[in-house]
This record gives C-alpha cells, structure tokens and sequence, in this order.
C-alpha cells in the first residue's frame, strides 16, 4: 500500500519524464562501462533521430502527389527514350516519327480544322450506329425479355446471328450500300445491336422475380411496373451491354473506315500510308484511342448516375449516410 | 350463408356476436370484439391530430371467409377442404411446420393463386385476382433497391403519395429516413418501411408472412410492439402466418395450427396486451399449441 502511494507521488511529480525515468533506471541497472557506452550510443540516436522524423513527415506530406504520378512514370519514360532515339537516329522516320512530331502534325491538323473534320464525320457515324443498332437491340431485348412468345419466335434467331462476326458480311454490304455512309453505319449498327440484345435480354429476365410479385401484389402492372420494376432492375446489365457496344462501335467503325471511306479518321490514316506520313497515321491512332477513352469515360458517369442506388456505387456516399443517426 | 357473409364488412357488433356463435362459446366475451386500445396505455386513441392525419386512420377491417378451400399441386392436396369464419379486425396467427400450407393460404388470400375448389370470400366479395384491400408483409421486405425509402413506401403512387408515405413512414417511425438508399437500413428497418409500404394502402387485411423470422430476438420483440401499436391504430385484421409458437400467443386474438392441410388447432387468447411471459394460462396454451404442431 505503502509503496503504491509513494510511487504514485513520484509519477505525479514528475508527469512529464516517464520516458527519461525509464532511460535512467536502464542506466542505473546495467554496469557503468556498459552505461556509458549505451549513453552515447542513446545520445548519437537522439541526434539521428530528430532529422529522420522530419523527413517522414515531409514524405507523408508529398506521398499522395507520388502516388498520383507513379502511373504516369513509365509513359512519360518511355515517350522520353522514344523522342532520344528518334532524335538520335537509332529510329527512322518512316518506322517511327518522334513524339514531338506527332504532336506537331497533330497541332498542323488542328489548326488547318482538318482533323477536327474527321473526327467529327467519324463520331457521327459511330454515333448513327449506335443510335440504330443499340436502339433495335434494346425494343428486341425487351420485347424477348417480358413476352415468351417473342422469345420463342426469335430469340433462337438472334442466338443464330450473333455468333456471325459482323466484319465478315463487309463484303456482302459493300455490295448492297456501295461506299456510302449508310455500309459503315450498317456496319456500326450490326455490330453494336447484339451486345445489347443479349445484355437487355439477360437483365430484363434477371430481374428479382420476388420484387415483381411484390409490385403486383401492390397494385403495380403494364407501365408502371416496366419503368418502375423491370427497367430499372435490368440496367445494370444494359448499361454493361453498353460499355461493350462501345468498344465493338470504335473497332468496326475503324475497319469500315479503312477499307473505304473518303472522310473520317480512318481515311486519314490510309490515306496518309499512300503518302508515307507515318506522324499523320500515328496521329489517327492515338484520336481513336482518345474517343475510345472519351466514350468509356461517358458510361462510366452514366452508370454512377443510373445506379447511384447501387451499393457498388456508394463508395462516396456510404460515408454521409452512416452519420444519420439509426 | 352467402347472404350472411356479406354483412361482415359493415356491421362489426354482428359479426363479433356471430362469430362467438360460431366458434367458441365459451370464450371470454370481455375479449372480444378486440379493444386493446383500453387495454394497453399506449398513445393509440385517440388518433394523431397533427396536421397529417395517419396514413391509414379510416383503414377498416375486413372480415375472411373460407368455405371447403382445397388447393392441390398436381396431385397432392396442399389444403384440404379448409373452412374458416375470421370476423373483422381479429388478429389471427396461423402457426404451423414448414410444408403445411401455411404460405400457400396465404397466397390463396392474396389472389396470387386461386383455389383448385371452395370458395374464398374477403368482405362478403369472392376473391378472384389480386386484392387491393389485401396487402402481404413477405418474409423478406423486398424494397425496390433502386428507389429511395420513400418512394417504395409510395409504390402506388396513389394521390398525394408523397404525403401519405411520409404520414405510414412516421407511423414506423422512420420518418427521418425517408431520403434514404434502402440498402443502407438495417433488416429491422427495412421491415418496417415495408410495413409502411402495407399502410400506405389502408389494407382491410394485412397478411404477414413470416415476417419477422430473419430479425434478431430484441428488433423482433420491437417489431411486436409496433404492429400492436399500429393495429390498434389502423384496425385492419391482420393475419400472422409463423412457426415461432410463442410469436403467435405474444400478439394474436386467435391461434389456428395448420397441419397437413387442414386446421387442428383454433383457440382465442383472452389475455390482456402487453402479455407477460410468464403468465401461466400462455404457457399452458402454448404447451397445447407445440403438441397440436
């Protein structure tokens, strides 16, 4: 008891030096050689020891700048090596122009307002496609989706169809359309329809049977229970068929564009392999990567809009919502 | 009969006196017609005053009746010939095992399935069909996930749903929860926003399936409270399909065992709301009910 009290008294005494009470007491237990030697082995420490802690607090401060700029690194060191070795020769032209040259003839192009045309002819096209195809796999999807009947009479079909590469029939549409705009929004179309199809298909059908009959039984059907149950339910799964479609839109409408086309990003790239720009064609390529990224970038914010009440996009709200009190 | 079935839903000391006729002499008459707003001091009567009125306040019960319901699937007979007198505003629990035909009444009393023979009458009026008078608690509150609590408790989007959903929100007392994703609600909670979602309809009956079988032990006995509460507010007859014996002698007027598709065990419960668990008589009674099972 006795020793209790008085311990506690020491402690409140001195509050402030547990730790160099505990330093003291290593000190005073181990011999006094020893100790000096831990002495100043303590003391070096202590001077290392300011300085270090400085630094990683520094670290702290700039660590999330560096981990924003670690992907980056290897693009901009490999852009860096390709400028060196073109520059230096190592690279010809012809196999690979220089970076700094591709963005020139990017910077020509834009000024003279001839890829701002291509690119536009070609968003259109790919955009009519879309707009056709996607629209008719979509009624077709819905309509297999909710009726057995027009399951039965064409999904069949459509499972038939799809396992068609769609590029194979180019032949066949040049031979229908001609050259024309309407064979690459054919194309476009055809390609981007059974993505749509089956995912619309697929989630119409998957949707929660237990929340339809729960619509039902409180007085939901025709209309109402469509935008209210069904639709909504299966959009996820469209909103997948979409991003898909996407991608098959940019690569069908680069082929269509190549083989024949008198505008559009793909003729600028064959036309400038006849003329051996290779810092034109390299300039196409990276367009299409840019819109293929730019069109990716549009569903992903379309998706969390759309399915904000998905819990796999709630990472940002989760945290508002715990604080309401429960 | 037919004549006499229809007064039920109008003339309620008729159908309580008919229905002691019918069933059990014997009862305790102080029990019934059902009255646990004198009996339990909650804030049940009178009823809120405030600017919304309750969602449901001029819900009214509807009386049920069964005549010789059979329902076979292919050639099994789920129920078999089951006649059933329920009166007005009688909380009726149906205990039974699992594959007794217990959700297949139910469903039967929903509409969602019609009887392979009998008849089945809510209110006097043959059901055929969905019924909008009728509204079913599933086991699980099946709540659209992609719409907020609000809006699924106005699923039917009547006139001025948004009041009245917020009016059966604060019924449950979720009021504050309104602009919320169900997914971020607690099972407890989301069984009470479907019981809301009930309300909004001013059910004549309300059918529970199961409802509170997945909760935990205290949000269960919560739970309790509520529909109690919300029973004696909204008078609809609530019919309480379970296997947890002692959930249907903590809440219900009237146990019913269903047992290889016919009834075997029809007793009233007299005691007083809240009922103590100790009591003896629910005890005994609940010793008959798990033999009858």
């Amino acid at each position: 008891m006795m020793s209790r009290i008085r311990f506690n008294e020491s402690v409140h005494r001195q509050p402030k030096s547990r730790w160099s009470a505990y330093r003291a007491a290593r000190h005073r237990l181990s011999g006094a050689d020893r100790g000096e030697a831990r002495h100043t082995g303590t003391a070096q420490a202590g001077r290392l020891r300011q300085p270090r802690r400085r630094c990683l607090e520094q670290w702290a401060q700039i660590r999330p700048a560096v981990d924003g700029l670690l992907p980056w690194l290897l693009p901009v060191l490999l852009v860096m090596v390709w400028e060196i070795a073109a520059r230096s020769g190592l690279l010809s032209a012809r196999v690979l122009p220089a970076p700094s040259a591709v963005a020139l003839a990017g910077w020509t192009g834009l000024r003279d307002g001839s890829l701002a045309h291509h690119v536009a002819i070609s968003t259109l096209r790919a955009f009519y496609g879309l707009l056709i195809g996607g629209s008719l796999g979509f009624v077709l999807g819905l309509v297999t989706g909710t009726l057995p009947l027009a399951e039965r009479l064409l999904d069949s079909s459509m499972q038939m169809l799809r396992t068609i590469p769609h590029l194979a029939i180019i032949p066949l549409v040049i031979l229908w359309f001609g050259i024309g705009e309407e064979a690459k929004i054919f194309l476009v179309a055809i390609g981007v329809l059974f993505p749509i199809y089956l995912n619309t298909f697929h989630g119409i059908r998957t949707v929660d049977a237990t929340l339809v009959e729960m619509a039902q039984v409180y007085g939901l059907s025709g209309r109402a229970l469509y935008w209210r149950v069904l639709l909504p339910g299966a959009l996820p799964s469209i909103l997948v068929g979409l991003r898909y479609a996407l991608g098959i839109m940019w690569l069908t409408l680069i082929v269509a564009e190549t083989i024949s086309a008198s505008s559009g990003l793909g003729y600028m790239t064959m036309n400038a392999r006849e003329f051996l720009q290779t810092d034109i064609v390299l300039l196409g390529i990276l367009a299409y990567a840019l819109l293929g990224k730019l069109a990716d970038l549009a569903t992903r914010w379309l998706e969390r809009k759309a399915l904000s009440w998905h819990p796999a996009y709630q990472f940002s709200r989760s945290s508002k919502t715990a604080e309401v009190p429960a | 009969m037919t004549a006499n079935t229809a007064e039920f839903g109008h003339a309620k000391t008729t159908v309580g006196d008919r229905r002691q006729q019918i069933y059990r002499p014997d009862a305790n008459p102080a029990s019934f017609p059902p009255q646990p707003s004198l009996q339990s001091g909650e804030d049940v009567s009178p009823p809120r005053l405030d600017g919304h009125a309750s969602a449901a306040s001029h819900g009214k019960g509807l009386a049920i009746s069964l005549q010789g319901v059979t329902n076979s699937f292919g050639r099994r007979d789920i129920l078999k010939g089951i006649d059933l007198e329920i009166p007005a505003g009688q909380f009726v629990a149906i205990v039974g095992r699992s594959g007794g035909g217990k959700s297949t009444l139910l469903r039967l009393l929903t509409g969602l399935d019609s009887p392979s023979s009998g008849r089945i009458a809510i209110a006097g009026q043959e059901v055929d069909g969905l019924q909008s008078a009728v509204c079913l608690l599933f086991q699980e509150a099946r709540l659209l996930p992609w719409q907020r609590v609000l809006s699924n408790v106005g699923i039917a989007r009547g006139p001025d749903w948004r009041e009245t959903a917020l009016a059966a929100l604060r019924d449950v007392g979720l009021a504050d929860r309104a602009q919320d994703w169900p997914a971020v609600l607690s099972g407890g909670q989301r069984q009470r926003v479907a019981l809301a979602r009930a309300l909004v309809n001013h059910p004549g009956v309300l059918l529970l399936d199961e409802p509170f079988g997945a909760l935990d032990a205290l949000t269960r006995i919560e739970m309790h409270q509520l529909l109690t509460q919300i029973w004696q507010q909204h008078r609809f007859t609530p019919i309480l399909i379970t296997h947890d014996v002692h959930e249907a002698i903590t809440l219900a007027d009237r146990v019913l065992v269903l047992r290889d598709g016919g009834i075997v065990f029809d007793e009233m419960v007299s005691q007083k709301r809240p009922r103590a668990l100790e009591d003896m008589e629910l005890a005994h009674l609940e010793r008959q009910v798990l033999r009858a099972v």
